[in-house]
């Protein structure tokens, strides 16, 4: 019997969300132990557990795995998440970046001063609403089917769905021009094993706040 | 019979010749077309060619992909360099990663303001010999295999001795005290396909210069 995959990461968002999100899309249970101190992190380290001295770092099948992408390509894959064939999987690729590149940068912006931060999410904003959500909304309507790929749920579905709520937060009245991806939202959102994953309580995280912030540049000492 | 894949971007290294270097060592032929002022840009994302207006973008098998990584992917799994199974995988992905984060920090120096540049080098360097050469060696001396996975040459020794000869060209006494990536540089060098691709007169792009950061910004619209 295996053992529930660990994620080893700060108790907040991060790197560590999509993550999490992929998990428990997939009906996986997971573990968390949660970096607070230093001396923790530095244990990590020089019990040479980090391939590249940083987290996240998820335990799984026998793996110490670091880096964000190699962590959720590796899930996919596992959990059938990843399209049927090259062709598919390249575009499951190609949009997870997409969303990806988008949720790096309010992970980002919680460390900057408060002006730069402002900044950073209406950038934030403005690449949603007219560079990623306009291909999304479109993949969706040119094909008429459920999910974005082939047909079938997917990691790029999780990841898009992560990046609508994410951004919703922000603004609550990002999707106005996109109905297709308004009901795409409310359909995934609905799946239970999703279902379960948005009801507090769950694993899912809170956006970062100043506590969170002073914790990691305590831990990473920056 | 395939058409050769078609590499669209300006004519430089950039976020290209990861996949420039990839294709050639997986030895497919390949054309490019260079983007030489701004509206070559406009022109591809007003074609729609651009999922996400942005280049890199590559014409192969019927698709016009985007994102580096979905495309160095699509090309290791296509040439058999990606390992025989999802863990080694995993592993070729984690080690790319690495080699992704370092590479980039070399890649954008060309941007930074002339006043944060030494400090930038002093941090580049300190993050090659003491985070992540040290990495790569112990990986390859954990096994003592000529390849970081499975035995086999995948895109993982690839990106890495690409990387290599960045680091090289930063400051050669930076790979002095690691010689079994000094052997695997050597090792991947000589593949012959590599080798061709090391010549003078192949597609492998020159570090940028003035004129083509110049050039660059131009097509990108950089201040």
């Amino acid at each position: 019997m295996a053992a529930k995959p660990k994620l080893w990461y700060f108790h907040g968002r991060g790197r560590m969300e999509s993550i999490r999100w992929l998990l428990a899309a997939a009906g996986v249970e997971f573990e968390e132990e949660f970096l607070e101190t230093r001396e923790q992190y530095e244990k990590l380290q020089k019990d040479g557990r980090l391939l590249f001295g940083q987290v996240p770092l998820v335990e799984i099948d026998g793996m110490e795995l670091t880096q964000t992408r190699a962590i959720l390509s590796y899930l996919a894959a596992k959990y059938n998440l990843h399209g049927k064939d090259p062709k598919e999987t390249v575009r499951i690729d190609m949009y997870a970046d997409g969303t990806l590149e988008l949720m790096l940068m309010v992970a980002l912006a919680a460390f900057k001063p408060p002006e730069e931060k402002e900044e950073s999410l209406a950038l934030v904003l403005k690449k949603a609403k007219t560079r990623y959500f306009p291909v999304f909304e479109k993949i969706l309507k040119d094909h008429g089917e459920d999910f974005l790929v082939g047909n079938k749920f997917s990691w790029a579905d999780i990841q898009l769905l992560e990046a609508i709520l994410t951004v919703e937060e922000l603004d609550a009245s990002v999707l106005s021009d996109f109905p297709l991806l308004k009901e795409f939202k409310t359909r995934i959102s609905n799946i239970p094993t999703i279902k379960k994953f948005l009801q507090p309580g769950s694993q899912r995280k809170p956006p970062p706040d100043s506590h969170y912030v002073e914790v990691v540049r305590n831990v990473l000492q920056f | 019979m395939a058409g050769k894949p078609k590499l669209h971007y300006f004519n430089g290294r950039g976020r290209m010749e990861c996949i420039r270097w990839l294709l050639a060592a997986a030895g497919v032929e390949f054309e490019e077309k260079f983007m030489e002022k701004p509206e070559d840009l406009d022109k591809l994302r007003n074609d729609g060619s651009l999922m996400f207006q942005q280049v890199p973008m590559v014409e192969i098998d019927g698709m016009k992909l985007v994102q580096t990584r979905a495309i160095l992917n699509y090309v290791a799994t296509k040439y058999n360099l990606y390992g025989k199974d999802m863990k080694e995988r995993a592993l070729i992905d984690m080690y790319s990663e690495g080699v992704v984060d370092l590479g980039e920090m070399i890649l954008l120096l060309p941007l930074c303001p002339p006043d944060q540049k030494d400090a930038k080098i002093t941090q580049i360097k300190e993050s090659t010999t003491n985070r992540y050469l040290p990495a790569f060696e112990k990986v390859l001396k954990s096994h003592g295999q000529d390849y970081l996975v499975g035995n086999k040459l995948s895109k993982a020794d690839i990106h890495l001795v690409e990387l290599l000869y960045y680091v090289e060209e930063l400051d050669p006494s930076l790979l002095a005290n690691f010689p079994l990536l000094k052997g695997l540089k050597t090792r991947v060098s000589n593949l012959p396909a590599v080798k061709k691709f090391l010549q003078p007169g192949s597609q492998r792009k020159p570090p940028m210069d003035e004129k083509g950061l110049e050039e660059a910004k131009r097509i990108f619209r950089i201040k």
